[in-house]
């Protein structure tokens, strides 16, 4: 047979151009303005593959999303599963497989942009068919800001081209219309784009398909783009969707909806058959036999209802007729993308008699579904219309207007309203309603897709269920990717008639986002990679990267977690950093801190009932460590808290905790204690933080700062103090992480690396060793240095953490306070911060292990075995020359000096139970 | 080594170098910038600082930008960062306000051109047209997934100034990069 059953004379795609494609490893030609779908039936080819369950041959059934069941894999360029064969525009070179039942994801990584684009409009028009453009173009002449979104390539939407409006073809009156709203720079069309989630206050998402129709789109472009559009009107202007009549072998390749072949016919220029079956109880099936006929085909009507309508012309109709069933029997040569097609149909006469007609399409009409999901997705209430035999808006939703077919209107005069002429139209008769024909239910499909047929809502109704909500869930119906487009209703239809009831009875149906699939990758748009997550660096940055920092996310933080010289892996460049401190000096990049300044007359006040120690008392130029609470009592940041004025101070939190803990002192001033005249703001950026920290940090800082008297005396710890460099304010305040003599210099950022690299020129004689957070974190915990959220879970007390001394008995009350008297806190069994020492001095204890009563025979019991606590943090110490840890432990510091027991990878590990301050308990190395 | 403390861009002079035709973007480095906190309303800087919300005034050397209804951004060409802090605060302590120098908090990015508006919308849920964000309007909004303070510096909306956290900066940038792809053909 011959392959090209492309029509001269019709279609608007390109024959100037010839697009080459395979399908199944078959090479085929199509041209550009072709789906896969067209390009297929031009080619003859009606089966796409098989279902999902049974295994039957499916193909194309519609010619737009609709389709219930024509999904491809498409290969190259890129691979996708489950696309609709009709609304994958075809490009050279394109690479198709059919589907037998599911795809298969990509194996290689998606190099395409995505996006999204924020769009505030006067009234958005959804749907450029006839009812939307006039929408569009009469918001945009009354001066309105205008969005019109199309999810086809080109406006018109059902409109073939065949019409009369305005005393001109349709197509002209689309071209005008479009060229106008071109013109207009308040207006933004977009053709390809579907709308597919309606939100309340006219907030509407839609998927825009950017490059997949370019054969060399630009490098740059997204290839598809989410728009989000806050509209103050929402027209709701997208058509229906044709219904077909279940039958017997309704799902074979071959057959399909009447306005969708008439669709290829006038799109596409696609005849998708010679010898054509049309099975219809609806008026427009007739304009699709018609022109059918004019192109070439021999067509047969079988009409449901007793007379054929006005529009019949010389047609040639069966009247009172209804299909049985299909045959596919082809001769062997026809099979080739054709296998299990429609051969022949088996036909009841309104006599009653029986009879065969042979063809190789199948059209069929049932009537229309108003496509009101949009208009259901904001609650717009649907009611079921017995003369239409579908859902449509009931009552009108503020800011919402459905016009045209979506609200029912079903003739093109009305679609296009007052303003507009429609040419003559041969008068309606009303359709007949049939959801279906009497046969064998279990070949009967009312989800093509899903596989599940009449006989699938007869035993959903037979085990009780009643509401259409129900049944669909029960049979899978309408779940597929079409969500039920054409036979949702079918199903609400078909159960009640075996309920013996009304449609309304069961149960009104809603539809949910998205109407039509959405890649995860559309949504996710440009928040990914590198732009996944904000990247939060310090105006020293670029050093640390320079000097082969290895990092870690802190928050969105990079940190500089150690810098590895040749050779060392982070054990040996982190005994390395700590080795260097304790014995000479190191310089760590502290800026992530946060930082607040507390600014007003009642700052003390604040500070005084936020922290658990006093504040207030805390003298001008003076340092002090401080903890906060959450009202529970526990432990939710630390820091150190710098008094600058009597009504000024600049609060230190946690580089993880900087928000958190600026949010919470807001809360309390803002809605708490109003009447305070304190101000807060973040100057977490503002400030670079340097810590110089080891016994040779007071020559290094003296060396920098000649203004500043370094000497103990003059500059003890928890003191700050301020100089100037080069004319630049600098604070240096005597703060210690570490346990060692420190000098934490805090510059506006601006300056930071210049005051980096003099601290590290001035600090070089003595071997300054830059330094990262992992040294950090072993200097600290080798002083008992708790970390807020490592070795505290929002569980911890700070007299768990052996810091009742900064807890105030003084202070009438403060956030937290009231918890402590609980007795739960009074357990002599809490957890409690203390130090593990394993006794082999060898293993590093994994964070996070538990600890369990030492086993004398060495051998875990059979659980349950009671848990004591578990390791927060474990480091090897080059101070100690051995590895140590940190554990919460029940009870613990009435145990130093037991033994336990820590399960390691199926070994029993003994540790010592110890003080959490295991490196100068004395503190003689903190002044130098 | 040099003979002053250098002052360091916060973003390579050339990050937005190539950006295409219709698409500019200058960083202003080193604006000196405060924090003012005021219930009493008075005159500032020469300048009564703006009560309408989201918008910002011109002061002799700078801006001042509402943030709140007793908070605003001040900048400042000509003072260097610790004098504007103790200017304001000298003017402001004695009504209970407060200044704080926040000149290194945050990095001011000139984003101009035809194409300006198109890339914001890109990344910004506002409304930006000029007939709604006025010349004169401020916004403290998200910009991708950063917060940034906007503001219309003209009313055909091709001319915007961005304070965005010094510490998102990078980020911002690498965003506003791969989004003016778009516009690379």
């Amino acid at each position: 047979m011959s392959s090209d059953f492309r029509v001269e004379g019709y279609g608007r795609v390109d024959r100037d151009q010839t697009l080459t494609f395979t399908f199944d490893g078959r090479t085929y030609t199509g041209h550009p303005g072709d789906t896969i779908a067209s390009a297929l039936l031009a080619n003859g080819v009606h089966t796409l593959g098989s279902s999902v369950k049974l295994g039957r041959p499916r193909g194309i059934g519609a010619s737009w999303t609709e389709d219930a069941t024509g999904l491809i894999q498409v290969e190259e360029p890129f691979p996708e599963p489950m696309l609709l064969a009709t609304a994958v525009e075809l490009v050279d070179g394109m690479v198709v497989r059919g589907l037998n039942g599911q795809g298969r994801l990509a194996q290689i990584p998606d190099t395409a942009r995505y996006d999204r684009k924020y769009h505030h409009v006067d009234t958005l028009v959804i749907g450029a068919g006839p009812a939307g453009l006039v929408a569009a173009r009469a918001a945009a002449r009354r001066g309105e800001r205008v969005a019109l979104l199309d999810d086809r390539a080109e406006a018109g939407g059902s409109l073939t081209g065949t019409e009369t409006i305005d005393g001109r073809p349709s197509r002209d009156f689309v071209a005008e219309v479009t060229t106008e709203l071109a013109g207009n720079a308040q207006v933004v069309h977009l053709p390809r784009t579907t709308a597919f989630g309606h939100y309340d206050d006219g907030f509407v998402l839609a998927l825009e398909r950017r490059t997949d129709h370019l054969s060399d789109p630009p490098a740059g472009r997204s290839r598809q783009r989410v728009h989000r559009v806050r509209a103050k009107k929402v027209v709701v202007a997208t058509g229906a969707h044709e219904r077909p009549i279940v039958f017997a072998d309704n799902d074979r390749p071959g057959i399909l909806l009447a306005a969708s072949a008439r669709d290829l016919l006038h799109r596409y220029g696609v005849l998708a058959g010679r010898e054509i079956v049309v099975f219809t109880s609806d008026d427009a099936a007739y304009a699709a036999a018609l022109d059918l006929v004019a192109a070439g085909a021999k067509v047969t009507v079988l009409e449901v209802r007793a007379q054929a309508p006005a529009g019949a012309g010389d047609l040639h109709v069966i009247t009172g007729a209804r299909v049985l069933s299909t045959r596919a029997v082809l001769p062997a040569d026809e099979t080739v993308g054709n296998h299990g097609r429609i051969a022949s149909v088996a036909v009841m006469d309104g006599g009653g008699h029986e009879f065969g007609l042979t063809c190789d399409l199948l059209l069929v009409s049932g009537g229309w579904n108003p496509t009101a999901h949009l208009f259901s997705h904001v609650r717009g209430p649907l009611a079921y219309d017995e003369a239409l035999g579908a859902f449509r808006p009931a009552r009108s939703v503020p800011g919402v207007e459905v016009v045209g077919a979506a609200d029912g209107v079903l003739d093109l005069a009305g679609c296009l309203g007052p303003e507009v002429t429609a040419g003559d139209e041969p008068e309606r008769t009303p359709g007949e309603v049939i959801w279906r024909v009497p046969g064998a239910t279990d070949r009967q499909f009312v989800d093509v897709q899903r596989d599940a047929t009449v006989a699938d809502i007869a035993r959903a109704v037979g085990a009780g269920l009643r509401s259409v909500e129900h049944v669909k869930r029960y049979t899978t119906i309408g779940t597929a990717h079409d969500q039920g487009k054409t036979t949702g209703v079918i199903a609400a239809g078909i159960a009640a008639e075996l309920l013996g009831t009304g449609v309304q009875d069961l149960g009104t149906t809603t539809f949910r986002p998205p109407y039509t699939p959405v890649a995860f990758a559309a949504l996710a748009g440009r928040e990914r990679g590198e732009l996944f997550d904000p990247v939060r660096t310090t105006a020293v940055h670029d050093w640390h990267v320079a000097h082969g920092a290895v990092f870690e996310d802190v928050g969105q933080w990079k940190r500089a977690r150690h810098y590895p010289q040749p050779g060392e892996d982070m054990e040996a460049a982190v005994l390395r950093e700590c080795t260097a401190v304790r014995g000479g000096v190191g310089i760590l990049d502290g800026s992530t801190l946060g930082k607040i300044d507390v600014q007003g007359p009642d700052s003390a006040v604040l500070l005084d009932r936020l922290y658990t120690n006093m504040m207030s008392s805390l003298k001008v130029g003076s340092v002090r460590y401080g903890v906060m609470c959450g009202v529970d009592g526990m432990v939710i940041d630390d820091g150190t808290v710098l008094r600058l004025a009597d009504d000024r101070f600049m609060v230190i939190t946690t580089t993880g905790g900087a928000a958190k803990i600026l949010d919470w002192m807001e809360e309390w001033v803002q809605t708490e204690w109003p009447g305070l005249r304190v101000h807060l703001a973040s100057v977490t950026e503002q400030w670079a933080v340097f810590p110089v920290v080891g016994p040779r940090s007071r020559e290094v800082i003296g060396a920098v700062f000649p203004g500043l008297d370094v000497a103990n005396a003059a500059f003890p710890f928890m003191t700050w103090r301020d100089t100037v460099l080069d004319g630049v304010p600098v604070r240096v305040a005597r703060i210690s992480f570490s346990g060692e003599l420190a000098y934490e210099v805090n510059v506006n950022a601006w300056y930071a690396p210049a005051m980096w690299e003099r601290l590290l020129e001035a600090g070089a004689p003595h071997g300054i060793t830059p330094y990262g957070t992992e040294t950090m974190h072993v200097l600290r915990a080798e002083k008992g240095y708790p970390i807020i959220g490592q070795d505290t879970d929002g569980t911890v007390t700070p007299h768990d953490l052996g810091m009742a001394w900064a807890v105030s008995k003084k202070k009438p009350d403060f956030v937290g306070k009231r918890s402590f008297a609980r007795p739960l806190n009074a357990d002599p069994l809490r957890k409690q911060l203390v130090g593990l020492l394993p006794t082999d001095s060898t293993t590093k204890l994994p964070e996070g292990s538990q600890i369990v009563e030492l086993c004398d025979d060495g051998v875990l019991p059979a659980p349950p075995v009671p848990m004591l606590g578990h390791v927060t943090s474990s480091y090897r110490s080059a101070a100690l020359g051995r590895p140590f840890a940190l554990a919460l432990l029940k009870g613990g510091r009435e145990r130093v000096g037991d033994i336990v027991h820590v399960p390691v990878g199926g070994q029993l590990v003994a540790a010592q139970i110890t003080s959490s301050v295991l490196v100068d308990p004395e503190g003689a190395r903190r002044d130098g | 080594m040099a003979d002053t403390l250098y002052r360091s861009q916060v973003l390579p002079s050339d990050v937005f170098a190539a950006l295409p035709e219709g698409l500019s973007v200058t960083i202003e480095s080193h604006v000196a910038m405060a924090g003012l906190r005021l219930r009493d309303l008075a005159e500032v800087l020469n300048t009564t600082p703006p009560v309408q919300p989201n918008t910002w005034a011109a002061t002799p050397d700078g801006q001042m930008v509402w943030l709140g209804p007793d908070e605003w951004l001040v900048t400042s060409r000509d003072q260097q960062p610790h004098e504007l802090e103790s200017t304001l605060r000298e003017a402001v302590k004695e009504r209970g306000g407060a200044a704080v120098d926040v000149s290194a908090q945050r990095l001011s990015l000139r984003l101009s051109g035809v194409l300006a508006r198109d890339l914001l919308s890109l990344g910004c849920s506002l409304d930006l047209h000029p007939s709604v964000f006025t010349v004169g309007s401020s916004a403290q909004t998200a910009l991708g997934m950063t917060n940034v303070v906007l503001l219309a510096l003209d009313s055909a909306g091709e001319d915007y100034r961005i304070f965005v956290r010094s510490s998102f900066a990078g980020y911002l940038a690498d965003w506003i990069v791969d989004a003016s792809a778009e516009y690379v053909n």
